[in-house]
């Protein structure tokens, strides 16, 4: 038999374990990787460019389906960019709403990740375990917004409406039984905030859940202690972010260190690794899940004592209400300019970065003064990851590969834009 | 902040001089426009010595329709004004010099032990295709990000390892984020029958604008005028 020196492999883009359309072009000794090159683009949608043609908040939509896991968070970098430039503040009650679903979010992306993360090196029943969880943030968006993904919910001057006082209920079906229609709705009968609080009640324990599963399992050790290995100093001169610049020891997020809306009024710890290794970034992502319930929690308690409006009152930038425009000639002058014209934006160029739950997604906007952006430019934290992916796996195992890319949290939405 | 910004700018005018310019920023931004010829040796200071660790963007801008809108409307008209926006015909660039600030590459940097950010403006000069110096040996992340702008903007990078297309389609023709690219793009892609494969043609759809582009004389955000009341 003729001896193979090394030879080259295609992984993806069509693989469940490439998380979307992944193409890494592999060249292998054997089972060892010598070198990865990952072609990305597929899922190119030319958001950036999409976004030069429309008015400002027509474009807020499309950031939902950037990193398709963590909606509001795109938003959020986005909005934050349009009212820099346009030098608003939002009322602070739309503010912690923000950072309330800021939070909703990094659970909802982080139990995608744990998920998905834990399927594609041999954990099937984590799966459900967070799906099960997942659900329940999911109803959360509808809630709010009406959608269960993209939500739009984020607007510049503040959010789109303010929070429910009724959650929807399950209904009786010849699928589920009235008892068990009552289990389901049991927390559902008070106010979304109600509901909001009976999660975080129980949310700590599914963490315990999880970590019962993963954390001191000796297969997923073996997957991924050692997998990966990161230096700070390469962190950095990667330009890594997020968990992942934390699992590497470096302690630094934007929610503590620079911090946007009233993340400096909140309580919470920022984990760090030490070793930078896959199950080092498992251990960090898992403990921010607990931190992001305890933002969720204090939240939830400022949110129920003080009311107050949810969007500046700013005509020129935030439409009129349905009911004054039926009645008010200069409210229907301002909602006809605003929604077949927009809002122009002064000139200048601002850069909003938000702590997303990748890491820093940043959005450059340069306007010229017109009604739609003269160039915006989206920071993807996948993006840069992605980036470092050849360097994280030379001289690993082809089956590492697998415990990388799901240790990076990569969403296509958002490395392709 | 602003004390922890000016700071900053105080150093970096008294180590770099005349080499960085200071722009002025609406928002509390610091930025600084540095000439090509001595981006190298600029960024390879505020990363040793002024402690920018953490390159966090690159970006090309194409400033070709900046400051130009599509719809006029400085005077009132007899007849209206039309939805239908004719979109300004764009003659491609063919010549062999650009307008000298045309294409910029802007780079966002970070500096994780000062807490403090600082944007770089580079224009690329009248040189087609725009060239500058690639900045991968200071900060490696540069790598895709320099690979991007080469894709979008057709900006090269000299002393890139690997400077490849990187998220249009392989074979891909074109600049795609440059402002003379149409939106609707140039070819289209069907699966062809006959052939058994997908094929590429020219686009045959129409260009359309929704929202005319318009630049307002606004003055609620000047400077000067901002948090005055009437009279």
């Amino acid at each position: 038999m003729a001896e193979i020196q090394s030879y080259t492999m295609n992984f993806g883009p069509q693989h469940p374990a490439a998380h979307g359309v992944l193409r890494l072009v592999l060249e292998l000794e054997g089972e060892v990787i010598h070198k990865a090159d990952p072609h990305v683009g597929l899922l190119h949608r030319a958001t950036e460019k999409l976004a030069e043609s429309k008015p400002f908040s027509q474009s807020i939509g499309y950031m939902d389906r950037l990193d398709y896991v963590s909606m509001m968070c795109n938003e959020h970098g986005y909005v934050l960019a349009i009212e820099k430039l346009l030098g608003i503040e939002v009322p602070i009650r739309a503010q912690y709403i923000r950072v309330m679903f800021d939070e909703i979010t990094r659970i909802l992306n982080h139990l995608m990740w744990l998920g998905a993360h834990g399927l594609d090196i041999g954990a099937m029943t984590i799966f459900l375990y967070c799906f099960r969880e997942r659900e329940d943030l999911m109803d959360l968006y509808e809630a709010v917004s009406g959608t269960r993904m993209h939500a739009t919910y984020y607007r510049p001057g503040g959010v789109y409406r303010d929070l429910p006082e009724t959650m929807p209920k399950y209904q009786e079906s010849k699928f589920r039984s009235k008892k068990e229609v009552e289990r389901m709705n049991a927390d559902r009968q008070g106010s979304l905030l109600d509901f909001v609080e009976a999660f975080t009640d129980k949310f700590p324990g599914c963490v315990d859940e999880y970590e019962m599963l993963l954390t001191d399992n000796r297969i997923w050790k073996q997957r991924t202690v050692n997998i990966g290995v990161v230096s700070p100093e390469r962190a950095m001169q990667l330009g890594f972010s997020g968990p992942m610049l934390r699992g590497s020891g470096v302690e630094w997020d934007l929610r503590k260190k620079q911090p946007y809306e009233v993340y400096d009024q909140m309580d919470f710890d920022i984990p760090v690794g030490v070793n930078g290794d896959c199950y080092d970034r498992y251990l960090v992502r898992v403990e921010e899940l607990r931190q992001s319930n305890r933002i969720i929690r204090q939240c939830v308690d400022w949110l129920r004592n003080n009311p107050g409006p949810v969007m500046i009152d700013d005509r020129k930038v935030v439409a009129p209400k349905r009911v004054e425009m039926k009645d008010d000639m200069e409210s229907l002058i301002h909602h006809f300019k605003l929604f077949t014209e927009g809002y122009c934006v002064p000139e200048g160029e601002a850069y909003a970065a938000v702590e997303h739950p990748k890491g820093e997604f940043g959005v450059y906007l340069v306007s010229d003064g017109a009604n739609k952006p003269y160039r915006l430019k989206i920071r993807a934290p996948g993006f840069v990851h992605l980036s470092a992916m050849a360097e994280m796996v030379e001289g690993h195992m082809l089956a590492d590969v697998v415990a990388v890319i799901g240790t990076q949290d990569i969403v296509f939405g958002e490395v392709d834009r | 902040m602003t004390d922890r910004f000016e700071t900053l700018a105080a150093r970096i005018d008294e180590r770099f001089g005349e080499q960085m310019l200071r722009v002025e920023s609406s928002c509390g931004e610091l930025t600084y426009e540095v000439d090509r010829d001595h981006l190298v040796e600029v960024a390879t200071a505020l990363r040793g010595e002024i402690g920018f660790e953490i390159l966090i963007d690159v970006c090309g801008v194409d400033y070709l329709t900046y400051g130009s809108d599509e719809w006029l409307t400085q005077s009132a008209t007899d007849t209206g004004f039309s939805r239908g926006v004719e979109r300004e015909p764009v003659i491609l660039d063919e010549a062999d010099e650009f307008d000298p600030r045309r294409f910029a590459v802007v780079y966002h940097l970070l500096s994780l032990q000062q807490n403090v950010r600082m944007r770089l403006r580079v224009f690329t000069g009248t040189a087609n295709p725009p060239i500058l110096h690639s900045v991968v040996d200071i900060w490696n992340s540069a790598n895709w990000f320099e690979r991007e702008a080469f894709d979008m903007y057709g900006i090269l990078f000299e002393g890139h390892p690997d400077l490849r297309r990187i998220l249009t389609d392989y074979g891909f023709i074109g600049h795609p984020f440059r402002k003379d690219f149409p939106l609707i793009g140039n070819v289209e892609v069907s699966y062809d029958e006959e052939k058994g494969r997908v094929a590429y043609q020219p686009v045959s759809i129409e260009p359309r604008t929704l929202v005319p582009r318009v630049i307002r004389d606004d003055n609620r955000y000047s400077a000067d005028l901002k948090d005055k009341t009437d009279g």
